[in-house]
């Protein structure tokens, strides 16, 4: 399957400034793991290990947070929109 | 640097005024520039926190995020930064704030007294993740 993975205005910089990114996988969690494959720099940034993805990210396909589904197996279809978003928060 | 015009300055401050004495929070639109991020525009977000902690702690669930990222897509614009108010606390950032932040955005601090909107000040955190760096707040007509 290929998908397209959006990205967060905050790890652009990790993919060479693209908004969006082509991968290929049959699950989320394939999907994203072949986008870091392609771009060391930003599985540094959303993984907390080899399989994980850190706290702060949140991952929606096609609208629906994978929370809400099968979490990183969730299937993906050809041509689905997997968007990659961070939890923000703060205070004091 | 962080580029903002008069009236959004004014909104922020407002939005500080009227959510006290807890703490309002909102998404910053806009685009990189020489140094720094121009804010073209701004959302302002409900707390999603529980109401007996907004009073020191601001919270924009990942749907809320998720819509602002559609948003800033179909405006040509992407999100640079995000502001909230410190209600009866300094406009610095928090060890919760630097352990909630994410480098390249811009995070702006309204400290908000007895109601009152006082000093706002702008953020950055290091890429490092152990400190944030104060950035200039340039105001334009």
């Amino acid at each position: 399957m290929s998908v397209n993975v959006l990205i967060p205005s905050a790890l652009r910089g990790f993919v060479d400034r693209q908004s969006e990114v082509e991968a290929e996988g049959a699950t989320v969690g394939e999907a994203l793991a072949h986008v870091a494959a392609q771009y060391p720099d930003l599985k540094h940034q959303i993984y907390e290990d080899d399989s994980n993805l850190r706290g702060f990210v949140n991952v929606f396909v096609d609208g629906t947070n994978i929370k809400k589904l099968k979490g990183l197996d969730t299937p993906v279809a050809n041509g689905a929109t997997v968007m990659i978003v961070p939890a923000i928060a703060g205070g004091f | 640097m962080l580029k903002l015009t008069r009236e959004i300055e004014e909104k922020i401050r407002k939005a500080g005024a009227e959510a006290y004495p807890n703490e309002c929070c909102g998404i910053l639109f806009g685009s990189e520039v020489d140094g720094g991020h121009a804010v073209n525009a701004l959302k302002p977000i409900e707390n999603a926190r529980e109401s007996g902690e907004q009073y020191h702690r601001f919270l924009i669930t990942a749907e809320d995020m998720m819509q602002a990222e559609l948003d800033a897509r179909k405006l040509g614009l992407e999100i640079v930064g995000f502001y909230h108010s410190h209600p009866d606390h300094p406009a610095r950032p928090s060890d919760y704030d630097r352990d909630h932040a994410l480098p390249f955005y811009s995070y702006i601090i309204l400290r908000v007294a007895e109601g009152r909107p006082e000093l706002m000040t702008s953020w950055q955190l290091q890429l490092s993740r152990e400190a944030f760096d104060s950035e200039e707040l340039v105001i334009e007509p």
